[in-house]
Parts: structure tokens; sequence; C-alpha cells
């Protein structure tokens, strides 16, 4: 018996049971659908933390105030204060495995030039900010380590706050505008990043130098924070280490105290959100994968289902010379249609659903070809694995019996 | 002295039989079944030769090994002992597949139900035996299956679903289907018995007009009246041949048809 024979006969008996075949398949549809669409989601989130972690440089250090936070316990403000300015100086003295560092100070309020205002934030850095997030000023430039010395009254705006405080358009630079009561002078405007993956819009701040944040803004004597850059992205724990050494030493801990600081690296970071969102994707896939499995079930339940009621056929076909194997493939080409179909229709299906989750819910979804791939082969499996008992069972059926079956 | 007479004409029939083609041989074929603890002995040593262009029915009781027979002949079933000669080919000794196979090239079967598939065609019900023989094209199978119910008179009828046919015209679609495959033999298993008497005839009739054509045929039956229309009788009881006759006198299914009153309500 040849194939497209076999086929046809297995479409015809498909096609006898139109409502019932297509039930069965949905159960496929929906288990291929799921598994490619959480498996997008998975792949979308996972690709864009990579991305951002790559724009902000795996080498990045941040160290923050206070010992490292443990089940949500809340934290005195005095601990929140232990990073000193000489901590900074210190680290710039004494660590060599530090590119770059900058103290990091912000104070959120109101800007205003003229009728224009606008709430953000004012961002205390120093000059190696920039090299640190891999910014730059587009226009006009950055304030001088002169600047940062005196406390001088200079900002560089981001672009979010340019369109905001300039309308109709106008050169910024040279202009002052106010933080609160504080005039700045427009120095400089930083080039564009547009929302990371996050959500956040990285043009809506100012670079202002710290130690105006610090003491003209804030008035504190302690820094919110540091952050620094690795000589390279390898020596990025040595380089923690260091930093712990000085910082202990400077803060005068003795051996068995806590840190009273505690320092992060992006690629820790990185790592942490990665792993949770690989594990986000096997879960959610598994999950997926059970309806799959669900599904395969349910072509075997309706090819067992189907052997019985076909019985007496399947003995009329052995009587007029269906062999053993002729019956067998029959069934098994039925359940792989039913499989193959639905696997089909399940990533179309998945594709669609993917598709309306970026629309309507904006996140970042990609549909690895692998994925498809995957699934696709995984569901023609369950059809040949479930199909198959079904089909054996047929195949074994004795012609003078089941041609008398009632 | 009538003893005697009957001898002559039996040697004189083997012998205008011995030049034709020997279809069916079986020697003391044997098949017993084992049921729990015991052994149901329903062929108990059965012996005969049908050749070629022969109408044969056998007749028995239930419990006469009479279907055990048949699924023997037909190739569904194998003997415990004995021998089996289809067209020449000895079947006893063959497995499922080669038996398949045969059943496909060498056999038509007629079913009591007539077993056609539900929802499908008159044609594609009768094309069901050439699928399963891949050295026959799509256009030739369909070609054969065409002629074959106009055969039957169902020319006007090649599109009709099975469940939208009476019983004679179901049966008429069985007996092309036995015939698609030009079978050395016809194998008829109570082809008549879910059939009223008018129907019944017809059926018969159109047996006979196969029977005329050449075509050797065996009817399994219960009913001792089909015995007259048949060419020859065999007759089975607990698994033994207690008859074996030829019919010299056959009567014709359609005169008989013909004398039935016409139906009324």
């Amino acid at each position: 018996m040849n194939f497209t024979n076999l086929l046809k006969i297995a479409l015809k008996a498909l096609g006898n049971n139109k409502m019932r075949c297509f039930l069965t398949m949905l159960g496929v549809i929906i288990g291929v659908g799921a598994v490619i669409a959480m498996l997008a989601i998975g792949q979308g989130s996972k690709n864009s933390i990579k991305a951002q972690i790559s724009e902000m440089g795996s080498n990045m250090i941040m160290i923050m105030p206070g010992a490292e936070r443990r089940g949500g316990v809340r934290q005195s403000s005095d601990d929140m204060q232990t990073l000193k300015p000489e901590d900074y100086e210190a680290i710039v003295n004494q660590a060599s495995g530090v590119k770059y560092i900058s103290p990091m100070v912000s104070s959120s309020g109101q800007w205003v030039n003229g009728n224009n205002n606008y709430p953000s934030q004012a961002q205390g850095v120093n000059t190696q900010y920039l090299d640190i997030r891999q910014r730059k000023v587009a226009q006009g430039e950055m304030f001088s380590e002169a600047d940062v010395k005196t406390a001088a009254k200079v900002c560089v705006l981001g672009k979010t706050l340019v369109t905001n405080l300039f309308p109709d358009g106008t050169d910024p630079i040279g202009k002052v505008v106010r933080f609160g009561k504080i005039p700045l002078t427009v120095i400089g405007v930083l080039d564009e990043k547009g929302y990371n993956t996050m959500g956040q819009d990285q043009d809506d701040m100012a670079l202002v130098p710290y130690t105006t944040v610090m003491k003209r803004m804030l008035a504190i004597d302690y820094l919110q924070g540091l952050q620094a850059s690795a000589v390279d992205e390898e020596q990025t724990q040595q380089t923690i280490d260091e930093i712990t050494e000085i910082l202990r030493t400077q803060h005068k801990l003795r051996e068995g105290q806590n840190d009273n600081f505690n320092i992060r690296s992006m690629k820790e970071l990185a790592e942490m959100i990665s792993s949770t969102s690989t594990m986000m994707t096997v879960l959610l896939a598994a999950v997926a994968g059970i309806s799959l499995l669900v599904g395969g079930i349910g072509i075997m339940n309706i090819m067992i289902v189907s052997v019985t009621e076909r019985t007496r056929e399947i003995g009329l076909r052995m009587s007029i010379g269906a062999t053993g194997r002729d019956i067998m493939s029959q069934f098994l080409i039925e359940a792989i249609i039913i499989s193959v179909t639905g696997g089909l229709l399940g990533i179309i299906l998945g594709s669609l659903a993917t598709w309306l989750i970026k629309l309507l819910a904006h996140w970042p979804v990609q549909i690895d070809p692998s994925s498809v791939i995957l699934s696709f082969a995984v569901c023609t499996l369950i059809g040949v694995i479930f199909g198959f008992y079904p089909a054996a069972k047929a195949s074994n059926l004795d012609p003078i019996e089941a041609i008398r079956y009632e | 002295m009538k003893e005697d007479r009957n001898m002559e004409r039996r040697e004189k029939q083997y012998e205008e039989r011995d030049s034709k083609r020997e279809i069916i041989r079986i020697e003391k074929l044997k098949r017993y079944f084992k049921v729990g603890d015991e052994t149901v002995k329903a062929l108990r040593g059965v012996s005969f030769t049908i050749f070629e262009g022969e109408f044969v029915t056998i007749m028995g009781t239930s419990g006469s090994g009479k279907s055990t027979l048949l699924n023997t002949l037909g190739c569904l079933d194998t003997p415990t002992s004995g021998e089996y000669y289809l067209d020449g080919i000895p079947v006893s000794g063959m497995n499922k597949n080669e038996r398949a196979r045969i059943r496909n090239r060498k056999i038509g079967f007629i079913f009591q139900n007539y077993n056609l598939l539900p929802k499908t065609t008159a044609l594609e019900n009768v094309e069901l035996p050439l699928l399963y023989n891949s050295a026959v094209s799509a256009r030739e199978r369909t070609e054969r299956a065409k002629r074959c119910l106009m055969d039957v008179g169902l020319g006007s009828r090649l599109y009709h679903k099975s469940n939208q046919m009476s019983g004679g015209q179901q049966q008429r679609v069985a007996i092309a289907r036995a015939l698609v495959n030009n079978p050395v033999i016809i194998l008829a298993d109570e082809a008549t018995g879910n059939l009223d008497t008018r129907t019944s005839f017809s059926i018969l009739t159109l047996f006979q007009r196969l029977h005329r054509e050449g075509k050797t045929i065996i009817f399994v039956t219960h009913n001792p009246e089909l015995s007259r229309f048949s060419s020859r009788n065999i007759t089975l009881r607990d698994g033994h041949i207690v008859s074996d006759e030829y019919n010299n006198d056959i009567q014709s299914a359609e005169e008989v048809l013909r004398s039935l009153p016409e139906e009324t309500e």
C-alpha cells in the first residue's frame, strides 16, 4: 500500500468525524501555542537583559551604603550615611583595579526655565561618570574638575529636560535654568539614549557636580553611593575585594564585624536577573509542555475510541487484503495528521499570541526559530508515541472476530 | 441400480472436470479450538476439490463447522492439520502477511451484513480491495470499480453513499467489491440472510449469472432451499461432510423471482 493511498484513507476517516478531530487537535494547538508563546516571552526578556547589561558595561561596580539588606529589615538612616567623600578619595588613591569612579548623590525637584518647568532629578556626579556609563555630551561640554572643586552652579541636561524646558527649540547652552531655588548655567546637553529595558527614560535627568548637590541642594556630608568601573571585566571581583578592604580600613571595622556598605557588580546583577528569567522560562515552558502532553493523551484517547468503533471496518479491510502493517500505518498516519496539523496551527496561534503580547503589553518578546522547530518536533513525536498504542491494537485484531464485532 | 447410475454420472462429471483448473483442494482439513480445558473439534478431517466454474453451496446447521470451513477457505484462519491449495498454491503454512496478500489477489468476500464502509460512496467501497494492491494505478482502480458496479446493475448509483442505499443495493455493492480484484473464488457468507424474499432472489439471480459467466462461487448458508440454485451442494454436520452432491437440474432464480407476487403494501 503506497503512502498516497494511506494518506487518502486517513484523511477520509478524519473527515468523517470533523468535530471530534478538531477538538482533539485543539489540545495540541493550545499546547504548542502555549509553548511557543512562553518561550518567546522568556527569550525576549533574556535578550533585553543581555542588551541592557552590554549597554551598561559588565565591568561596572556599585557601592552602596549600609549593610546588605536581609529580608526587608528596615535600616536606620545612620546606616545609609556610611559612605563619606573621604572614602571616595581613599579608593581613588589606593585602589589599582579601578579605572573610573564617581560619587553618586541625587536630588529630585522641579526644573524651571521661565514659564516652563519639569520635575526631574539632579544627578550629582564627577567628570568620570560619562566614562562609566558610556555616555557623551552631544552639545556644549561636560563640567570640569575645577567646577567640581568649587561646587559650581552648572549643569548638563538630558534630552528630555531640554525639550521640556526649551520647547521653542532655542539653544540651551549658556542659558540659566533653576533647580528649585538654585540657578544653574547650562553648559552641555547629553546624547540621546532613549528608554532602557526597564522602561526608564535615560534622558530624563541632568548632571550636576556632586559637590553642588551635596552642599547647595541637600546640605549633606555623605555620599548616597559610588559607581566605578573595573579596569577590565575579569578583574571585577578582584577590584571588589580591593575596595572592600579599603572601605573596611576607612570605617575602622574590626575582624568579624559586618560591612556597613555593600558592593555589587553589574555582572553579578546580570547573572542574578538572567538566572531568574531562565528559571521563569523553564517553568512557563514546563507548564505549557504539560498541556502539550495532555493534548497527546487526548489523541491517544480518541484513537482508542476510533479503533474500537471501527473494529468491523478493520476486520473488513483485513479480510480484503490489508496487512497488519497497512492497518497500523493507517491509524498512525491519522494520529500524526492530527498532531502535525495541530502543531502547525499551534505555531500560528503561538505567533499570534506573541504578537498580541507585544502589541498590548509591550513586553519584549522574541520567537526563537529553534523553539518553533522544537515544539513542532515534540508534537510530531507525541503523535507517533500516543498514536502507536491504538494503531498497534488495531493491527493486532483478528479479522475473523473483528468482522463479526457488534 | 440407482446407486450405480449415480456413480456413473459422477465419474463422467469428474472426467469432464479433470480438464478444468482446480481452484480449491483441501485434504483432511482439521481445525481444533482450545476453549478452556476442552478442545472443540470444529472440523474433523474434511476433503474436497472445487473446480473452476462451479457454484457450490455449503450447508449445515450452526455448530456444523461451516463458518470455520469458510474462514479457512478464505485464508483468514489456518487449519490445525491438513492441506489447503488455493489455485495450486499451498496456503496451510502461510504467515499472516502472505495470507493477507493472497486474500487480496485471489478471493472475493461477500458478507451477510454487507460490511460496507459507512459514509463512503459505492465507488470508493468497490475500489477498496485495489487500494491494497500497489500494482493497480489510481486510474485503473476507478475504471475497474466502475465496470464492476455497472456489471451488478448499479451504474447509476456510483456516487451514492452506503447509508443512502437499500439492503439489496448494498449487497450489490459488496458483490461488485468482491469482483473487482478478479478473484479465482467468490466466498459468500449467508449473502441473502439479511434480505427479504424478492431481494434474495434478485441477488441469487446475480450469483447465477456470475456462475454462467464462468465464476467460481462458494455460498455458505443454513437455508437448504438454496441448494436448488447451485451446481453442487456440500452438507456438513459436526465437522464432517455428510453429503456432496451435484445438481444437474439447476433451478433459475430469475424464474422464481418472476413467479413471486408483485410487492404490495
